[in-house]
């Protein structure tokens, strides 16, 4: 078991692009770690960079008490399973999970012992005789876990471990691999751009954009707090809502009409400041009725979510959408009035689009 | 279906049984004639006999020019498949400018190294290398001919083994020969083979390069000694000729009939999984 400490990693493909920008990380011992991004962030080249498969230009990895920047995936002693799986299509269940123990010179019935032990604890008795190609795609994935298990790594790396499965079974497989990695302990790095899946796995997470970190926090902190308007559009299932506005006093006036500045924001902003108001659709409530510091628009789009509903409201000059409960829907093209519940409004400046109490960095490279 | 219709199913089967039984003659002449008394041109109900098999172990060339052509068509597979796969692993996994430019290339000049127009300078090159007359040269020149094709065939192989089952092994601390031996080879096995076969079938049927580059009878194989079965009257021996063929026809058939059991043929890469 480890820590994995980045430092000013930097990882520049020959051709000048910088997958990595001089990224500085650290994922505590036993912490199930989730790196989130849109494609060509740099999330699965900083995974490989962790695993070895690509080499850092600059900046250093360790792993525990490691340094292993300069050393080989094969000297690092993490587990790796890849999006497809990469199973041996020629090998039986059992020689896959088995092959890495050969690799490390384990005498046959060693490894053999603690293939079967690997495959019992992931409920793959009965299938240890079978090929990939007879397997199902949870199978597969539960053998390509195995085959990490077995190795006893100090750090396991998952490179989008659900992407390959259908809904249903995504959901199974995600409260599976939870318990897996909080019953083995061992530290987990995984990637994938589909927030929900961050959101109800890791227990802490990396936003990343443009091979930098934008955010790091538990799902909670990321959720409810994003610290950019990158990040707020990222996370969540149902986009936040982003109004750009002008800070007039103790309110924000957005487009004509009035929002409330937040208590903890009213210190950070100058009057006349160019600023960007986020709230969540969850954080919104509607009502049929005149309310005061609510926004006012007409109902244009009802969307059903299931347990609830996404309702847009247009008024001059920008669109708001708020849930509401199912069977709460208003009519289109009604009036309604969209009220931010205290405390869960965000005031974003304008010109980087970070939070307004966070410090103002110079000059972006 | 109509009258009409059906005068013309029973005419395009009478065609196809007409062109089938014209490609079938040399065959049928192939099974039966070796064992015939009086062997001839013509196709003809043999009056059995296995005395032309005897007549063919008196010729003191024709059992040891089979093993010849064992030797020269294995030695030239070995050399194909091994260089060929090699070549095409790195040419699948290095990024170089003008590969495929290459490749075409190496398989347009591949159809001139082998065929008649390059003998002269062949001979010539071999002969400076004191190479005529000996096994080991045409070796050489039947793969340097053959490469070509055999690296274009496997690259496609290659392209179809996702580099994430390299990178796996990788990551558990396998070497790059680790890898190649246990992942790459048996995942690309139906490939290998096809080009081993390929090229024995080649040698095995190559008569103009072991004729001009080896002198000594007793190296030379069979494809090769078939031309010196004339009786004294300068007529085609047609009892030795058609006996040699069939005994020359039957290790490729059976080669070829184990290894598609075996691996399967085919010209293409992918993987089931």
């Amino acid at each position: 078991m480890a820590a994995i400490k980045l430092d000013g990693l930097t990882k520049v493909y020959p051709g000048g692009v910088r997958a990595v920008d001089d990224l500085t990380l650290t994922i505590p011992d036993g912490e199930f770690f989730a790196l989130l991004g849109p494609s060509g962030c740099g999330k699965t080249t900083l995974l490989r960079t962790i695993a070895g498969l690509e080499e850092a230009t600059s900046g250093s990895v360790r792993i525990g008490d490691r340094d292993v920047t300069h050393l080989p995936p094969g000297k690092r002693e993490l587990a790796m399973v890849f999006q497809d799986y990469a199973l041996f299509p020629h090998m039986t269940v059992v020689d896959n999970i088995s092959y890495p123990l050969k690799i490390k010179g384990l005498a046959k019935d060693d490894r053999l012992g603690r293939a079967v032990k690997a495959g019992d604890e992931l409920s793959l008795d009965g299938l240890m005789q079978r090929r990939p190609a007879e397997l199902s795609g949870g199978q597969q994935q539960r053998v390509a876990l195995a085959r990490a298990i077995a190795t006893h790594p100090q750090v396991f790396l998952f490179d989008e471990p659900l992407s390959n499965l259908d809904a249903r079974l995504r959901l199974e497989a995600r409260t599976f691999l939870k318990r897996l990695q909080r019953d083995l302990g061992v530290t987990t790095v995984f990637v994938t751009h589909d927030q929900a899946e961050a959101l109800a796995m890791a227990d802490r997470m990396a936003v990343m954009d443009a091979g930098r970190i934008r955010q790091v926090g538990t799902a909670r902190e990321v959720f409810q707090r994003p610290a950019s308007t990158f990040v707020a559009n990222f996370i969540g299932s149902t986009p936040m809502n982003l109004l750009s506005g002008v800070v007039r006093g103790q309110a924000v006036n957005v487009s004509g009409q009035i929002v409330q500045l937040p208590g903890d924001a009213r210190q950070h902003v100058t009057d006349g400041q160019d600023v960007v108001v986020g709230v969540r659709p969850e954080y919104l409530s509607l009502s049929q009725s005149a309310a005061d510091g609510a926004l006012r628009g007409v109902v244009a789009i009802v969307e059903n979510l299931g347990t609830a509903s996404l309702v847009t409201l247009e008024s001059d000059g920008f669109t708001v959408a708020a849930t509401v409960a199912d069977g709460e829907e208003p009519a289109i093209g009604t009036d309604a009035w969209a009220l931010p519940i205290p405390g869960r409004t965000l005031v974003y400046r304008r010109e980087d689009g970070e939070l307004v109490d966070a410090p103002v960095v110079a000059a972006v490279a | 279906m109509t009258p009409r219709d059906f005068v013309g199913r029973i005419g395009f089967y009478v065609l196809i049984g007409l062109v089938t039984a014209f490609f079938a003659l040399p065959m049928l002449w192939l099974v039966g004639t070796p064992f015939d008394e009086q062997p001839g041109l013509a196709l003809s109900v043999p009056d059995p006999t296995l005395g032309n098999f005897s007549e063919l172990l008196d010729n003191r060339f024709a059992l040891p020019s089979l093993l010849n052509s064992v030797l020269l068509a294995l030695g030239t597979a070995v050399l194909v498949v091994a260089f060929a796969a090699t070549a095409a692993y790195s040419l699948s996994r290095v990024r170089i400018p003008g590969r495929d430019v290459l490749l075409y290339l190496l398989l347009l000049l591949s159809s001139i190294v082998t065929g008649t127009a390059a003998m002269v300078p062949i001979f010539l090159l071999m002969f400076e290398l004191g190479l005529i007359d000996s096994r080991v040269g045409v070796v050489l020149v039947l793969s340097g001919g053959l490469l070509p094709a055999a690296i274009f065939i496997l690259k496609d192989f290659m392209d179809s083994v996702p580099k994430s089952y390299e990178e796996s092994a990788r990551v558990f601390g396998a070497s790059a020969f680790q890898i190649l031996r246990d992942v790459v080879v048996p995942v690309i096995r139906p490939g290998l083979a096809t080009i081993a076969v390929w090229t024995i079938v080649n040698v095995w049927g190559n008569f103009l390069v072991p004729f001009i580059l080896l002198r000594d009878a007793d190296k030379q194989p069979a494809a090769v000694l078939m031309r010196t079965f004339y009786t004294e009257g300068g007529a085609p021996n047609l009892a030795l000729i058609s006996t040699f063929s069939l005994l020359f026809s039957i290790p490729v058939v059976v080669m070829y009939l184990f290894v598609n059991r075996k691996y399967g043929f085919r010209f293409y890469g992918g993987i089931k999984s």
